[in-house]
């Protein structure tokens, strides 16, 4: 019969209207603020920069070989690379970023720059509350503003930050292993510029 | 005691007027009774814009607004400070207007809008002895400055230079054309009934009491028929869903007034709603007995109160209409307004001519049903046969 | 000749000179809508509500809609590049001369400006109703017959040619 559906589908929102102040399982929303929902470890936001250690400047991974910057895809990425070297997490000398900086506003979240990072030195945050008055500066997050420790890391990634943490005191420990051999008294034959990943 | 609690906005009136010179009488009077139409329904039109959307939360199993509430504190009132929080921030919002809108006509267009819908308040009896002007053709002043809007539909669509609220305001028109007919034909069917068009004449004709039930057209079979075609080219004409094509968010963004901004935007909304009050005050004033107690033992409760709560009513049915029923395509609106409201609404005047001419009894309420359930069914099912409308299967990718 | 009968004839004299001579065709249709707008109040202020808000009803609400709807479907839409006045434009003076003359003299003696006023007649609605379905009957019912012949004139041409195959 012409128009059963209407009064069947009235029906269902009447239920669902009276439902909702009967059941609290119906109500679906989450009052913001005050209640949270805890992220999935998967969650991500905008990049961050590693660094091991307490001291973000000392022991930041980065070592500003611009590949991120060349793969990000809106370009939000800048990086100057320094002049001097400081020794990175194998004690080999290496360049560092002089200027970092990333726009969050044109960043849009796609995670390539942590896929093509070959020193795991960029992650991805979960932090979403970036909210701010000011939409030129306040956007633009520089370098020391970006870096999280590694325990930060391994308390929102922990899965992903294990893994990372094991492969690289793998390569630590080639590294040292391969020091201690070209110390001894016999020439090493010239050493693999970098470890293949995953190794 | 009960009358003068009923009267008490008309005492309350000629009690001023007596303290002005006699010169400035009719002046003042006019204006009292505008400012107390334009307070009242801007107060209704507040509370419905908070009532819409805490019901529609619950349909679809949300809180809705809960924050607003009282300045500085941390009272929420259930939300109840959204209305004044939106108006707020419509008055303090940019106006933009498009560098290639006609600017003259994009400025008039929310203005000659908003007027015709303030005038057809002016016909409405919201009370006894209350309505602004009770005028012989009152009726036909309802419908003629109802027509009027679609021009302003359409100055704003053509206005703003945009083809969203071009294509808006062309649904708009072709919509409120269609289902004017239907809507004046379930009119007439009631001022066959009175024999007047005049609002105050049509309430007094369903001021009786029959048995248990009042004398309301509503209650009779072509009455019954009639308030349900009224009701749906009602919501037709002030484009509420399920006919909200022209707004149609998800297929022309916000259609006719897609380039308004600010307070201008704010006026075509208020006229929204306060069209649509004033035509779901029409059709109390048509087939629900206008401001009349649905029981004798009621009456106490002054008339204008049982106005406003038969329009609050229809108010929350349109809304959970709204919760309910989705959007219709446009040419199942135009096959609707054509092959089944307009039938419907000429046959009910057939129906309303031979229970008016039937004496009072069994076989009248016999005939009278059998003339609406019989088309009713008909209608039905000649427009369902031929399509397959068996419940739809989705494939969904893997 | 009262100041509201003045004000309103003076608006819509105005709305109907802007109706010919504005180079929008919108704008035209628009302006012609004030006009309409005055006349109903005109009729207003005579007293005659009916035809007050037929007026409003059928012109504002129908007419100028087709009007408008008219103007978009056609190429009408944008301003003319040429001039508004045609290099004819004398032989048109002359002609409208001729017929406002030609109409001004039949009116003026024709027993229709003889008849002296009636006595106020208050013309309910109901009346007007009566009036219809009893004394002039047969005009409604040839009316009634016209507009159904052109609605159906105009649905058969509106009407989908059959796809021969």
């Amino acid at each position: 019969m012409l128009g059963e559906g209407i009064i069947k589908g009235m029906a269902e929102t009447a239920r669902n209207f009276l439902g909702s102040y009967v059941s609290d399982e119906r109500l679906t929303t989450v009052q913001y603020p005050e209640e949270r929902i805890p992220q999935i470890e998967n969650a991500r936001q905008f990049p961050f920069l590693l660094y091991d250690g307490d001291d973000w400047h000392a022991g930041m991974r980065c070592v500003a070989c611009q590949i991120c910057e060349k793969e990000c895809p809106p370009k939000c990425i800048y990086i100057e690379k320094s002049k001097d070297k400081k020794p990175d997490y194998t004690g080999k000398a290496q360049f560092y970023p002089a200027k970092f900086d990333i726009d969050i506003s044109v960043c849009m979240s796609c995670q390539i720059c942590v896929e093509v990072c070959p020193f795991d030195a960029i992650k991805m945050d979960t932090e979403y509350e970036l909210s701010t008055t000011d939409r030129f500066g306040g956007l633009l997050i520089n370098k020391q503003k970006l870096s999280r420790s590694n325990s930060h890391f391994r308390q929102i990634h922990p899965t992903d930050a294990a893994e990372v943490d094991m492969r690289l005191a793998a390569e630590k420990a080639k590294a040292e292993a391969k020091a201690k051999a070209a110390a001894a008294p016999k020439p090493a034959p010239p050493a693999p510029v970098a470890a293949p990943i995953g190794a | 005691m009960s009358d003068t609690f009923d009267q008490i906005f008309v005492s309350l009136k000629h009690w001023l007027l007596g303290y002005l010179p006699v010169w400035s009488q009719p002046v003042i009077s006019c204006l009292l009774s505008i400012a107390v139409i334009i307070v009242a329904f801007a107060t209704l039109f507040a509370i419905t814009t908070w009532l819409e959307r805490k019901g529609l939360a619950r349909i679809q199993n949300r809180y809705g607004p809960n924050r607003a509430g009282i300045p500085l504190t941390n009272i929420s009132l259930f939300g109840l400070g959204q209305p004044a929080a939106d108006g707020i921030k419509a008055l303090t919002k940019e106006d933009i207007v498009p560098f290639a809108a006609d600017k003259l006509v994009h400025f008039f267009a929310p203005v000659v809008l908003v007027i015709p819908v303030l005038l057809s308040y002016a016909v409405l009896p919201i009370g006894r002895n209350m309505v602004a002007v009770d005028m012989d053709a009152g009726l036909l002043f309802f419908f003629a400055v109802g027509a009027a809007t679609e021009l302003s539909v359409f100055m704003a669509g053509w206005s703003s230079r945009n083809k969203y609220a071009l294509l808006g305001a062309m649904r708009a028109i072709a919509q409120m054309v269609s289902y004017e007919i239907p809507l004046i034909l379930s009119s007439v069917s009631v001022i066959m009934m009175v024999g007047s068009l005049s609002t105050v004449k049509i309430v007094e004709a369903q001021s009786t009491y029959h048995g248990l039930l009042p004398d309301w057209f509503v209650f009779t079979p072509w009455g019954f028929a009639g308030f349900i075609l009224f009701m749906i080219s009602a919501l037709a004409e002030s484009n509420r869903s399920p006919f909200d094509l022209p707004e149609g968010e998800s297929e022309i963004v916000a259609g006719y007034f897609i380039e308004y901004s600010g307070f201008k935007f704010a006026l075509f909304f208020l006229a929204e709603y306060l069209g649509m009050f004033a035509i779901s005050g029409l059709g109390i004033t048509l087939f629900l007995g206008g401001w009349h107690a649905p029981f004798a033992w009621l009456t106490w409760i002054p008339s204008w109160a049982w106005f406003f709560i038969k329009l609050v009513t229809l108010v929350l049915i349109l809304i959970w209409i709204r919760g309910t029923v989705p959007r219709l395509r446009m040419d199942q609106l135009m096959n609707f307004a054509w092959k089944f409201m307009l039938p419907m609404a000429l046959l009910n005047l057939v129906g309303v001519a031979i229970w008016h001419f039937m004496t009072p009894g069994l076989p009248r309420w016999l005939v009278g049903f059998a003339l609406v359930v019989g088309p009713y069914l008909l209608l039905g099912r000649g427009l369902m046969a031929g399509k397959n409308l068996a419940k739809r299967t989705y494939r969904f990718a893997e | 000749m009262t100041l509201p009968f003045i004000i309103l004839a003076v608006l819509t004299i105005a709305a109907a000179v802007a109706a010919m001579s504005l180079r929008n065709l919108i704008h035209c249709a628009l302006a012609m809508v004030g006009a309409f707008g005055g006349l109903a109040a005109l009729y207003l202020q005579l007293d005659a509500q009916f035809v007050g808000f037929t007026q409003i009803l059928v012109y504002i609400g129908a007419v100028a809609i087709l009007i408008v709807f008219a103007i978009l479907l056609t190429r009408g839409g944008q301003v003319p590049e040429k001039a508004l006045f045609s290099s004819s434009w004398i032989w048109g003076v002359l002609v409208t001369v001729a017929v406002f003359g030609t109409l001004a003299w039949t009116i003026k003696n024709s027993f229709a400006s003889q008849r002296v006023p009636a006595e106020r007649v208050e013309a309910t609605v109901k009346e007007i109703g009566d009036a219809l379905m009893t004394k002039f009957v047969l005009p409604l019912e040839v009316i009634g017959l016209l507009l159904t012949a052109a609605l159906i004139g105009a649905v058969i041409i509106a009407m989908r040619d059959e796809v021969k195959k």
